[in-house]
């Protein structure tokens, strides 16, 4: 704040809680009767007089002591670029606070920092730790078990998009995953899309029509393996899932499989690095691998 | 000197004093603020709402989600652990009007830009108990229906200018392109992705 403002809040303030003073003063010194009185103002309405009494002491006292708070309020809090004798201020306040939490909870994270993934595994506390920030964090997508919704991948059956090695984890949550399955529908048409789906179905044993899926083996041959592999096994350096078990991120019924290959499939899964500390970041993980390798 | 009964007797009179001594608070609370750096000068690095951004913003005011959101966190542990950097009015120069709230009955989104996919808002948006068993904010499927004309988008843009924000007119002229066409649902997610990323100058990490 610049001086000019500085002044301007404090003459105000010092104004008015000065002139507040000098009224109440000036009117306690005016009033004609110290005592109480039976004489009144003089006006009468619809019978009802007014006595001319002083104001009550009380209220005077408690109007002396509004003042004397609010001025011992500005000498211990301060105001505007005037620091109080607290010395108090709403960030320092808070910076405190983060100083504190920092003191208590650093010896806490810092018994874990130095454990592996794999030996957290024998660590309740730490893990529990992992699940309580996992709950924050992971569960409005992933759910409150790791058990994952329709697009947003289960955490718990050992069937990973992108690998389930607990450094891979580890990446994942760190710098966050961009699936990039493209729109066939525009290259297939629509009785490529209809082929291609029934030759998917047939790879996880699932009921299909047996020549739609031998024309669609050609256009999964043609299209599909760079990802998905020759044998539809995926591959998860790329984020391919696997098409010949029984795992679907986005359903597995013939609608929902021809519709993922007609409109493709963006499945984001936001970076952390900038939200959390990689500390809590290798507990989290920890949680997730351990709800897989019990 | 005045007496108290002229005062009490004249109405207006007393109005008026009553008017002087209540703005010494106003004046010294609110009008610095006018003229202060700290809540004149925007963050440094910090960028305006895309069009796109800018009516995904309007949606927001119009389906009334201020009423349980706000948008400002406050200076204490609890609430920078959960939504990061509390906030400063230099973020919110440029907005008009501002969206802070005071009301949470659903989190804080000052800075919820980048915490979720897209997906994710979508399939909350459409109906938060899909992806959010326990919730109870309401569903929002027209805004999947609901295009945008993009008719009004330079007018707002013209006007947000003269309140200040640094719009030139040939981003204005180009808003409608940008716009027209689009379904709702892609200007609030747009908008809410925006959210906390407007700048850089924070770090959000806890």
């Amino acid at each position: 704040m610049s001086p000019f403002w500085n002044a301007w809040v404090w003459t105000i303030t010092l104004v008015v809680i000065l002139g507040c003073t000098l009224l109440l003063l000036a009117t306690r010194r005016s009033e004609p009767h110290k005592e109480a009185t039976e004489e009144t103002l003089g006006h009468t309405f619809d019978g009802i007089e007014e006595y001319d009494n002083p104001l009550p002491s009380w209220w005077f006292q408690m109007f002396v002591g509004t003042v004397i708070f609010a001025v011992a309020y500005l000498g211990l809090y301060g105001l505007a670029n005037v620091k109080g004798f607290y010395g108090w201020s709403s960030v320092g306040q808070y910076e405190e606070e983060m100083a504190h939490a920092e003191e208590v909870y650093k010896p806490v994270f810092a018994k874990y920092a130095s454990l592996s993934i794999e030996d957290l595994q024998g660590k309740p506390d730490g893990l529990k730790i992992g699940q309580r920030m996992f709950a924050n964090n992971c569960a409005v997508c992933h759910g409150g078990t790791g058990a994952g919704a329709h697009g947003f991948p289960n955490l718990t059956d050992n069937d990973w998009l992108y690998g389930g090695a607990p450094a891979t984890i580890q990446q994942t949550i760190t710098e966050g995953r961009q699936g990039a399955m493209p729109a066939w529908g525009p290259v297939l048409g629509e009785e490529g899309v209809r082929d291609v789906t029934s030759y998917i179905l047939s790879l996880s044993g699932a009921e299909h029509d047996a020549d739609m899926a031998a024309r669609g083996q050609q256009q999964f041959q043609a299209l599909c393996t760079a990802c998905h592999g020759a044998d539809g096994k995926g591959t998860q350096a790329l984020g391919a899932p696997n098409l010949t078990d029984n795992t679907w991120l986005y359903g597995g019924s013939f609608e929902q499989i021809s519709h993922t290959i007609r409109t493709g499939r963006n499945g984001v899964m936001p970076a952390h690095k900038a939200l959390l500390s990689d500390d809590k970041i290798k507990l989290i993980a920890a949680y997730v691998y351990s709800l897989s390798n019990k | 000197m005045i007496k108290h009964e002229t005062i009490e007797k004249n109405i207006g009179l007393m109005i008026l004093l009553i008017i002087l001594v209540i703005s010494g608070g106003g004046l010294a609370e609110i009008v610095p603020l006018f003229f202060t750096n700290a809540t004149t000068k925007p963050i440094e690095g910090l960028r305006t709402y895309t069009p796109l951004e800018l009516e995904g913003r309007d949606i927001f005011i119009r389906e009334g989600c201020t009423v349980c959101h706000s948008q400002q966190i406050r200076p204490f542990r609890a609430e920078t652990e959960r939504y990061g950097h509390y906030s400063t009015a230099n973020e919110g120069v440029w907005e008009h009007p501002f969206l802070w709230g005071s009301k949470r009955t659903g989190p804080d989104l000052a800075r919820v830009g980048g915490r979720y996919s897209d997906d994710w808002h979508r399939a909350h948006l459409y109906n938060p108990r899909d992806v959010v068993p326990e919730s109870k904010m309401p569903s929002y499927p027209w805004l999947f229906e609901n295009k945008l004309s993009g008719e009004d988008t330079a007018a707002k843009m013209r006007v947000l200018a003269k309140l200040g924000v640094p719009y030139t007119e040939e981003e204005a002229s180009k808003a409608r392109e940008q716009v027209e066409g689009k379904a709702e649902i892609d200007a609030v997610i747009a908008y809410l992705q925006a959210l906390g990323k407007l700048h850089s100058q924070y770090t959000n990490k806890r």
